[in-house]
C-alpha cells in the first residue's frame, strides 16, 4: 500500500536508526512510503501549549501536503507524540468546520486546504489494522522465539482514549503486544508499559524525568524482559540514550536494550541487526543479539562491556 | 438480574497485616452501578467492607476507586460494562493510588489531594474595591472557566497522576484545574501573583509531563492536563513570566527553533531550554553546566554514531520555500490582536459529525 509518510523531526535527527530502519522494512512489507518532506514539526504539544492555533495550522499544513500525494490511502507516521499531537489538533479542525475554514485561509497563501477526515496512524496501528496481523505473521522469517519483550507504548498513542478511538472494538492500546506475538516473542507484562517515560520535563524536573525511565526500565528488568520495545523516538531517547543518567537516580544498573518498532518488526522480517542501526544505541542490544552470528534471540549471551 | 463477581483489594493498616483480594458474588441488574455491588456485597455477606459514598448519582464525587485498573467513580460505572473490562471476568476494585489508604477502599483524601487544593489558595481574591452590590462579568469571560468548574473532587486524576507517582510535591492535576478556575476568573485580582507562584515552584505547572492520565481519569471531562497548559499559556505567552525551571524558556526555543529550521533541532533545544533562546545559549554559565553533566551521554552517542557531528551541528532545515511559508504562518497568527482558541468541551462538535 501507498502511504504519505510522516518520519517526524527525532527520527530524523538524534534516533537516525528509527528512520533508517523504517525505511528497510517498508518494502518488505509492500509498503510504498512517499515522504512528507515540506512539513513542519508537530509540535510535541508545546507548541499548541504557546498557542494553539499556531499548532493547529502547522499540522494542517502536514495533513493538507499528505492528501496532496497521489494514490496515498493514508498519511503513515512512526511517532507516538507525532501521532497523539497532530491527533490533538486534527480533533478540533474535524469537529468545527468554521474553525477549519480559519485555519485553511491561513493555508491558502500556499494554495493548500485541509479536507476534514484524513486518516493519520501510527506504523503499529497500520500493522494491525491494514496489513493485519495474519499477513504480518505470514511474512516473518525469523520468529523472535524465546525473545522477551515489554512493549512501551508512549502516553501519546494511548491517551486520551476518546480522541485515539481506542474502544473495545479498536483496542489500540494492545497493539503492541499483538504484534510482538505475531513476530514470534513473548510479551512480559510489567507496571510501566502504559506509563510515561518522563522525557516531556527531562530540562525541567531532571529527577523527576529520570526517575520515570529508570522505574519502568527497572520493572522490565524485575519482569525479566530480555528488551523492551518503542512506537515512540522520545520515550526512546529517555529510555535508551538517558539509560546511563537513568541508573544513577535510581541507584541500581539496568542495561536494558530498547528497540525501536521498525527494528523489532525488521529483526523478525530477517533484516540483520546492522542494516536496523541497532549498533547506535546507548544500551547494546546484546542481549537480544548474538553479534558473532547475527542470530536473533540468543538470550543470555554474554555483554562484552 | 445478572451474577457479577467483584475481586475487592481489603487492606486495615491498623490490623498490621498485609493487603489481600477477596471475592464477592453480588445479583444485580446489568445495568446497576459497582457501587451497588459493593453495597450488596457489604449488606449480604460482609459488612466490615470499606467504602465512602453519598449521593450514588456521580456528583458528590465520594466513591473514587479504581476498577480494573482504571479511575473512575463507583456509582458512575454499570456491572456489564465494568465486567467487559475485566481481564478474567471478574471486576477489579481497589483504592485509588497516590494517597494512602485509610481502610479498604477509602483513601486519605486530606492528606493528599485537599492538601494540595489548599496549596493554591483556592478562593477569589476580588479586585478592589468590592463593588456594593454583585460583580457584572461578562458571559464570554466565564465561559472560559466553566470546564474546571465541573470539577467535583473525587480525586480520580490525582490517584493516576504519572508525575506524582514520582514526585510527591507535584501539586497535580486536581489542584492545578482549580487553579486555573481562579487564573481564569476576570474578578481575581491576583492573576499574576498565581501565575508567579504555580511558574516558579519546582513542582508546579512545569511539572507535568503531558502523560494525559488525569485526562482520562475525570469523569467530569474537566481535563485538567488541558488546564495545565492553559496556565502554562498564561504564563510563558500572557505574563512572560520567566521561571527557575526553565519551563518558559523551554517553550520559547522549541517554538521559535521549529519557526527556523521547521523541525525540532534537539542539539539546539537542550542548551536554549536550559541558557535562553539564543545561539550563544551554551556558553551561558547555566546552560553549560548541565551540558557538561549530560558528556558522558553525549559522548556514547556520538561513539555508537547514533548522533553524528554533522547532525548536532548541521541540523536538519526544510526547503527555503517551505521555511517562508511556516514564518508567514508563525506571523499571522502570533500576529493577531487576540489568541485563537477553541475548546471543543464548550463548543462541541458539528452536529453532521457522529
Amino acid at each position: 500500500m501507498k502511504v504519505a509518510y510522516w518520519p517526524g523531526c527525532v527520527s530524523r535527527g538524534f534516533t537516525p536508526e528509527l528512520h533508517g530502519s523504517m525505511a528497510r522494512i517498508a518494502p518488505l512489507l509492500d509498503i510504498e512510503l512517499v515522504e512528507i518532506d515540506r512539513g513542519a514539526c508537530c509540535g510535541a504539544g508545546v507548541i499548541a501549549e504557546h498557542n494553539q492555533e499556531l499548532a493547529d495550522t502547522l499540522n494542517a499544513r502536514t495533513f493538507a501536503l499528505a492528501q496532496q500525494v497521489d494514490g496515498a490511502a493514508m498519511m503513515m507516521n512512526i511517532c507516538s507524540t507525532c501521532q497523539g499531537a497532530q491527533s490533538e489538533c486534527q480533533e478540533r479542525l474535524d469537529a468545527n468546520a468554521e474553525y477549519r475554514a480559519h485555519v485553511n485561509e491561513t493555508l491558502a497563501d500556499e494554495g493548500l486546504t485541509y479536507e476534514s477526515g484524513l486518516s493519520n496512524k501510527n506504523l503499529l496501528w497500520l500493522l494491525v489494522e491494514e496489513m493485519g496481523l495474519a499477513e504480518l505473521r505470514s511474512r516473518v522469517r525469523r520468529p523472535l522465539t524465546d525473545l522477551k519483550v515489554g512493549p512501551f507504548y508512549g502516553c501519546y498513542i494511548v491517551r486520551p482514549m476518546d480522541r485515539l478511538g481506542i474502544d473495545e472494538a479498536q483496542p489500540r492500546d494492545t497493539y503492541l503486544d499483538l504484534v510482538i506475538e505475531a513476530l514470534g516473542g513473548t510479551v512480559i507484562d510489567y507496571a510501566g508499559s502504559h506509563k510515561c517515560c518522563g522525557f516531556p520535563i527531562i530540562t525541567m524536573n531532571k529527577e523527576a524525568s529520570l526517575k520515570q525511565a529508570g522505574r519502568h526500565l527497572a520493572d522490565a528488568v524485575d519482569a525479566a524482559a530480555d528488551c523492551v520495545v518503542t512506537p515512540c523516538p522520545l520515550c526512546h531517547l529517555n529510555l535508551d540514550l538517558q539509560q546511563p543518567l537513568a541508573e544513577k537516580v535510581v541507584g541500581r544498573g539496568l542495561n536494558m536494550p530498547v528497540l525501536h518498532l521498525p527494528q523489532l518488526v525488521g529483526l523478525a522480517l530477517g533484516l540483520a541487526p546492522g542494516e536496523l542501526g541497532l549498533q547506535r544505541h546507548v544500551v547494546k542490544p546484546t542481549a537480544v543479539i548474538d553479534w558473532t552470528t547475527a542470530v536473533v534471540a540468543e538470550v543470555g549471551a554474554p555483554a562484552d562491556e | 438480574m445478572a451474577e457479577f463477581t467483584l475481586r475487592l483489594r481489603r487492606y486495615d493498616p491498623e490490623s498490621g497485616e498485609a493487603a489481600y483480594w477477596e471475592e464477592h458474588t453480588v445479583e444485580l441488574e446489568p445495568h446497576r452501578s459497582v457501587l451497588e455491588g459493593i453495597l450488596q456485597a457489604r449488606a449480604t455477606t460482609d459488612g466490615s467492607i470499606g467504602i465512602r459514598c453519598s449521593c450514588r448519582a456521580a456528583i458528590c464525587g465520594s466513591c473514587g476507586v479504581r476498577i480494573n485498573g482504571r479511575p473512575g467513580l463507583a456509582c458512575h460505572t454499570h456491572l456489564d460494562k465494568a465486567q467487559r473490562g475485566a481481564k478474567d471476568g471478574v471486576i477489579e476494585v481497589e483504592p485509588m493510588g497516590n494517597m494512602p489508604i485509610i481502610k479498604d477502599l477509602i483513601v486519605d483524601m486530606d492528606a493528599v489531594h485537599w492538601k494540595k487544593i489548599q496549596r493554591v489558595t483556592p478562593w477569589l481574591q476580588p479586585k478592589q474595591p468590592v463593588p456594593e452590590r454583585e460583580y457584572v462579568v461578562a458571559h464570554e469571560s466565564m465561559v472560559d472557566v466553566t470546564q474546571s468548574l465541573a470539577c467535583i473532587q473525587c480525586g480520580a486524576c490525582v490517584s493516576d497522576c504519572l508525575s506524582m507517582e514520582v514526585d510527591p510535591d507535584f501539586i497535580g492535576p486536581a489542584a492545578l484545574a482549580k487553579a486555573y478556575r481562579l487564573v481564569g476568573d476576570p474578578r481575581d485580582a491576583a492573576t499574576r501573583a498565581r501565575l508567579e507562584d504555580l511558574a516558579s515552584d519546582p513542582h508546579g505547572i512545569y511539572d507535568c509531563t503531558h502523560c494525559f492520565k488525569c485526562i482520562d481519569a475525570c469523569p467530569k471531562g474537566v481535563a485538567p492536563m488541558s488546564q495545565i497548559m492553559r496556565l502554562r499559556r498564561r504564563a510563558g505567552s500572557d505574563f512572560h513570566i520567566e521561571d527557575p525551571n526553565n519551563g518558559e524558556r523551554h517553550e520559547r526555543a522549541f517554538v521559535s527553533l521549529v519557526r527556523q529550521y521547521g523541525l525540532l533541532n534537539e542539539a539546539e533545544l537542550l542548551p536554549r531550554s536550559y541558557g535562553g533562546d539564543s545561539a550563544l545559549a551554551k556558553f551561558k554559565p547555566s546552560a553549560a553546566k548541565e551540558l557538561a553533566s549530560s558528556l558522558p551521554v553525549i559522548a556514547k552517542a556520538l561513539l555508537r554514531r547514533k548522533v553524528t557531528p554533522t547532525t548536532a551541528l548541521k541540523p536538519h532545515k526544510l526547503p527555503k520555500q517551505d521555511l517562508d511559508a511556516i514564518e508567514r504562518i508563525y506571523d499571522k497568527v502570533e500576529g493577531r490582536d487576540e489568541r485563537f482558541e477553541l475548546n471543543l468541551y464548550i463548543s462541541g462538535r458539528d452536529e453532521d459529525l457522529t
